[in-house]
């Protein structure tokens, strides 16, 4: 612990503390505030004034407390051991905080992020002599049956190395190698794990472009809204319209190696839920648990505003630690708009100007800034990773034209939108097919037809319009009754409520249902224009929509979501076939 | 300047004026360095002494609020001590069956409160970790709650309500009815009232006596007379001690709070008289944390036996659900149940509204083994029916009921069945969960078999057929 005083305090207001009589101390800074030694960011400097952000509860600071320097800015450290672990908004690992603390998270309490105790097997991958440069890959630790953890240069390094240790067990803070730096000529410890600054980038070599799909397992969103892996999408929803729970399916069945799941200022239960789940659920793509590749990030509603706010940098840079190594990450923010409004917070009370609805006038850039850190990149080491941010937004009263989902709007590619309407109907999830959209489709368009359905394109083409014929037909039949259509308007209605029930809703409790491939879901598509293509024409032909529907099919059209496993979809070719049939044989009986 | 080291003698030291007094807020200069949040004692003219909190401090200036308001103070004669600590309460399981203040003294002329037990009102954040996620099913004998919204031990669930709608009635007819089955773990039932009349108070009182609980009752009472601020403390008083039963004394606790609108506006007030920057109709910014911090005190944990539930009551301001007091409850607690005015004066009690209301705890809490097997799909399908039957009615108010389709009529009077026979019960009426799913097949039968798209073949043939 550092005892450099750098400063005391003169004012306190809530998380936001002014501190007098700064000496030397550098902008954000991490600081120790008082006799407690509560963690703190220094993110305003004056000639001998500064304004700090604390982490934690602040009652009891008191004028002329002293304020401790520590030369660093606020970190996170990046090593082995993060994986299946859960932190705070600051990285806390939270489990050894409630072993040394009780159930509640006392205040000023230090402990390291990573385990300082734990060996990990490391197996070099270069040799003394060896030329090295920031990112490049030193060697691995196994850190779950499934993921290996490269070991990276720090970004900013580079040099030659000196020498290095050979295959064995080590901790993260025994040094691994010693580098002689080009910068300095000096030598530099190098060791499994190392540290880097939330609020910054962490480089990369190039952008790439984005085409191919991460698949999330959910119906709506792969065939109808998809998004690419290193895209960007904001689920905006009123309360209780599905969001937490279309973001833990996705951290659930997507096909990322790593998930970094931000609880930011949202339910303590929604955490311990994910805690005791996911443990349990095995991911169908490894066969391992789904915990081996999650890190859980949790800043609940009732914890310090101020570290809500950092969370979301915690989330993502150590995101970009994995794409780093070559990995897919896909980061889960529930919720931006409680970020957003931690900035509003310390913003108010640092008395800056407000604009719209007393958000900082930053907010935009802040947003820019924190999408931008996702994409599809070439790492340092010339491998290729993603970070992909889904970003859940709660907009008051469910009004979207707030600010917070307008701004956001501008900086994300794919947008699903969540309706109260189908909320409160309870159809699940809720994501309306009218106002999402994917800005993602033309790029990886060919990578479906290639993987799943050659025809992808027509026929996600032609049920998107039966959807928007839909609208305007329930237009007509709100004034006048559906008793004023003809049968093949009518027959739109019965096939898009159909494509609603067995296709578009998706009940995350059923044990089949929570997740389909794509090629169920290309085949599910499929029937249903089967459907659709000859009950249209034995309309035309004179057969009565009540025909249609007694035929015994049907109802196993409507089940075959809940009926047919992903691991064997032979049962939904058998679904076509007879669909096929029952429309000759109808066909038949009527001429 | 002051000696900085020695905080306990410096919170003896008293302060004979204050500089402004500015509505509940308090302004000091030129004190010793006083800790935020640190409880002040402000003496009166007639040595009355009234408590407060600071919610500023500086090297110049400290800034508190009074709970008991600054009515009569005047800035030469009142006197102002700084305690060196948060306020706390003195706990004890005595307090049950006795009332109080929202600051927790005694205020039904028994003896004082005394306990070596203080615990500070604020809390402390439970870490998630420590959390046992809630599955445990409540029956509250209320149909439209356990089949379709049901309540879980340790959930937070509010009763978003208007004015004049019978909030009160069915949270008493919780607080009498709701039963763990097969449990023996004690039950307490904490109560806080900010700003609602007498007759409210003595409504609840009344009731819990009536139904012979009231000796496991703690009454914390800040009426519409009492000063607003007061309303700020009120629910933390109440829920340290709810949490004190609840972890320390392994009891299940019941807190019902009412009314959190007139809590949210003592907090606009504040902000308004601090000059902060508001968010939505006038309201703070922090408002969501801020009654984050009281509702997320609710839950189970880990290797403790007790729990708390949460049942805040909230009258929407004009009816309307997007209002920021009941969007940012619902944005935090587990789900709502919400009323409706239209429901109300058809003369439905409870009048709860279908589709807006929901539990989101009950998936784990239903089902075989917890109430019985039918229950996920059977309230799924009466959801999907009864947000048809909304439909078909909007549809015949526009092309009359005689142009419906013979099915639409038949949703039409699934409808009227549902709501009568279903929703609509009596205020002292108590069914078990059996009699509720029952009573829910039983209107379901209104609608033909090929209706039931959520329902087993099995679930048909044993429950739909009999
Ligand atoms: N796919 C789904 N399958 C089944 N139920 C669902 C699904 N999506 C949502 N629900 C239901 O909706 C409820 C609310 O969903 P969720 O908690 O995700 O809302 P939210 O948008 O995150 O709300 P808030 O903003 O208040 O956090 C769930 O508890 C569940 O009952
Ligand atoms: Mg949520």
């Amino acid at each position: 612990m550092s005892e450099r005083i750098i400063g005391k305090v003169k004012r306190v207001n809530g998380p936001v503390i002014e501190v007098m009589g700064i000496t030397n101390a550098e902008m954000f800074e991490l600081v120790r505030v008082g006799n407690e030694n509560l963690i703190g960011e220094l993110i305003k400097l004056q000639t001998d004034s500064a304004i700090v952000q604390v982490y934690e509860d602040t009652t009891g600071v008191a004028p002329y407390d002293p304020v401790y320097g520590s030369s660093m800015q606020l970190s996170v450290e990046l090593g082995p051991g993060m994986i299946s672990t859960i932190y705070d908004g600051i990285q806390r690992p939270l489990k050894t905080i409630r072993d040394i603390s009780d159930i509640y998270i006392k205040r000023g309490i230090t402990v390291p992020s990573l385990d300082r105790n734990k060996k990990w097997h490391f197996t070099p991958l270069v040799k003394q002599g060896s030329k090295v440069s920031g990112g490049m890959i030193l060697g691995t630790v196994q850190e779950t049956q499934n993921l290996v953890h490269k070991i990276l240069v720090p970004p900013k390094d580079s040099g030659v190395i000196a020498s290095i240790v050979p295959e064995g067990e080590y901790t993260v803070d025994d040094a691994i190698a010693v580098l002689k730096e080009n910068k300095t000529q000096g030598s530099k410890n190098l060791f499994l794990m190392h540290k880097w600054p939330i609020r910054l980038q962490r480089p990369t070599n190039k952008r790439l472009a984005m085409n191919i799909p991460l698949i999330t397992g959910q119906r709506i969103i792969d065939t109808l809204f998809p998004v690419a892996k290193g895209g960007t999408v904001s689920i905006p929803g009123g309360f209780g319209t599905g969001k937490t729970m279309a973001q833990q399916a996705i951290a659930k069945w997507c096909d990322a190696d790593v998930i970094v799941y931000i609880g930011c200022g949202e339910r303590g239960n929604e955490i311990t839920d994910v805690l005791t789940e996911f443990p349990k659920l095995v991911d169908p793509r490894t066969g391992r648990s789904l915990m081996e590749r999650t890190i859980l990030i949790a800043n609940t509603s009732n914890m310090p505003v101020s570290a809500r706010e950092a969370s979301i940098y915690t989330g993502i840079t150590m995101a970009e630690y994995f794409r780093d190594q070559g990995y897919h990450v896909a980061v889960m923010a529930d919720s931006t708009s409680r970020w957003a409004e931690a900035l509003r917070e310390l913003s108010g009370r640092m008395e800056e100007m407000p604009a719209e609805e007393g958000f900082p006038a930053y907010l935009p850039t802040k947003i820019a800034e924190f999408y931008e850190r996702a994409g599809y990149m070439e790492t340092l080491s010339g491998q290729n990773g993603s970070v992909s941010v889904i970003g859940a937004v709660s907009p008051p009263g469910g009004d979207f034209s707030e600010p917070v989902t307008q701004h956001t709007k501008r900086f994300i590619r794919c947008f699903w939108a969540l309706d109260r309407d189908l909320a409160n109907a309870r159809h699940y999830p809720a994501i309306s097919w009218l106002d999402s959209y994917s800005e993602y489709l033309n790029d990886i368009g060919s990578w479906w037809q290639q993987s799943a359905n050659p025809d992808w394109f027509n026929e996600r083409a032609e049920i998107m319009e039966l959807l928007h014929r839909e609208v305007r037909l329930q237009q007509v039949v709100k004034l006048v009754g559906p008793d004023a259509l003809p049968d093949t308007q009518r027959f739109i209605l019965e096939v898009c409520t159909l494509f609603k029930n067995a296709f578009l809703q998706q009940n995350a409790y059923d044990k089949v249902d929570t997740f389909s491939t794509i090629q169920k879901q290309a085949k599910m598509l499929h029937i249903i224009l089967v459907y659709w293509r000859r009950g249209s024409e034995a309309i035309k032909k004179g057969i009565t929509m009540v025909n249609l529907r007694k035929m015994k099919i049907y109802q196993d059209v409507v089940r075959m979501k809940f009926t047919i496993p992903n691991e064997d979809l032979s049962g939904l070719d058998k679904i076509e076939a007879r669909l096929e049939r029952s429309m000759d044989q109808l066909e038949a009986l009527h001429a | 300047m002051p000696d900085l080291n020695n905080k306990h003698l410096l919170s003896r030291r008293e302060y004979i004026s204050v500089d402004k007094i500015e509505g509940p807020l308090v302004f000091i200069r030129n004190t010793h360095p006083v800790g935020y949040r640190e409880l002040i004692e402000c003496i009166d003219k007639q040595g009355n002494v009234r408590l407060g909190i600071v919610l500023e401090t500086s090297v110049s200036t400290v800034v508190a609020q009074v709970f008991e308001g600054t009515s009569g103070l005047t800035l030469p004669d009142t006197r102002v001590r700084f305690s060196g600590e948060p306020l706390t309460i003195a706990v004890s399981k005595e307090m049950l069956g006795r009332v109080f203040n929202g600051l927790g003294q005694p205020i039904d002329g028994g003896p004082p409160q005394r306990s070596d037990i203080e615990l500070d009102v604020n809390g402390m954040a439970i870490n998630p970790t420590s959390r046992q996620y809630p599955r445990d099913f409540i029956q509250t004998g209320i149909s439209v709650i356990d089949g379709m919204n049901t309540l879980i031990r340790g959930q937070k669930l509010p009763i978003f309500s208007g004015n004049g709608l019978p909030h009160n009635e069915l949270a008493a007819q919780i607080a009498k009815q709701a039963k763990i089955r097969g449990s023996d773990t004690e039950v307490a039932v904490v109560f806080a009232a900010m700003g609602v009349k007498h007759d409210i108070a003595r409504f609840f009182t009344r009731s819990f006596e009536q139904s012979g609980v009231l000796g496991n009752v703690a009454l914390f009472l800040s009426l519409a007379d009492d000063p607003s601020i007061e309303r700020l403390i009120t629910p933390r008083t109440t829920l340290t001690l709810a949490e004190y039963l609840a972890f320390k004394q392994d009891m299940h606790v019941l807190v019902i709070m009412t009314d959190m609108t007139n809590y949210c506006e003592s907090l606009r007030e504040i902000s308004t008289i601090r000059g902060e920057i508001p968010s939505r109709k006038g309201y703070p910014g922090y408002l969501y944390s801020d009654l984050a911090e009281l509702y997320e005190r609710s839950g189970m944990i880990k290797g403790y036996k007790g729990s708390i539930t949460l049942l805040p009551i909230l009258t929407m301001p004009n009816d309307d659900i997007s209002h920021p007091i009941p969007d940012l409850s619902g944005y935090i607690t587990e789900g709502q149940i919400v009323f409706e005015r239209e429901m109300d004066g058809r003369g439905i009690y409870p009048p709860v509204a279908g589709l807006p209301s929901l539990s989101r705890l009950m998936k784990d809490g239903i089902g075989k083994g917890m109430t019985r097997e039918d229950h996920p799909h059977l309230a799924s399908q009466l959801f999907a029916a009864y947000s048809y039957v909304k439909d078909v009615r909007n549809l015949a108010s526009v092309i009359g009921e005689e142009e419906l389709t013979p099915l639409d009529c038949k949703y039409l009077e699934f409808g009227t069945q549902f709501e009568q026979k279903f929703v609509s019960q009596r205020q002292d009426e108590q069914r078990n969960i059996e009699q509720t799913l029952d009573l829910g097949w039983e209107v379901l039968r209104s609608l033909p078999v090929e209706e039931l798209h959520r329902i087993t073949e099995q679930e048909i043939e044993k429950y739909y057929g009999g």
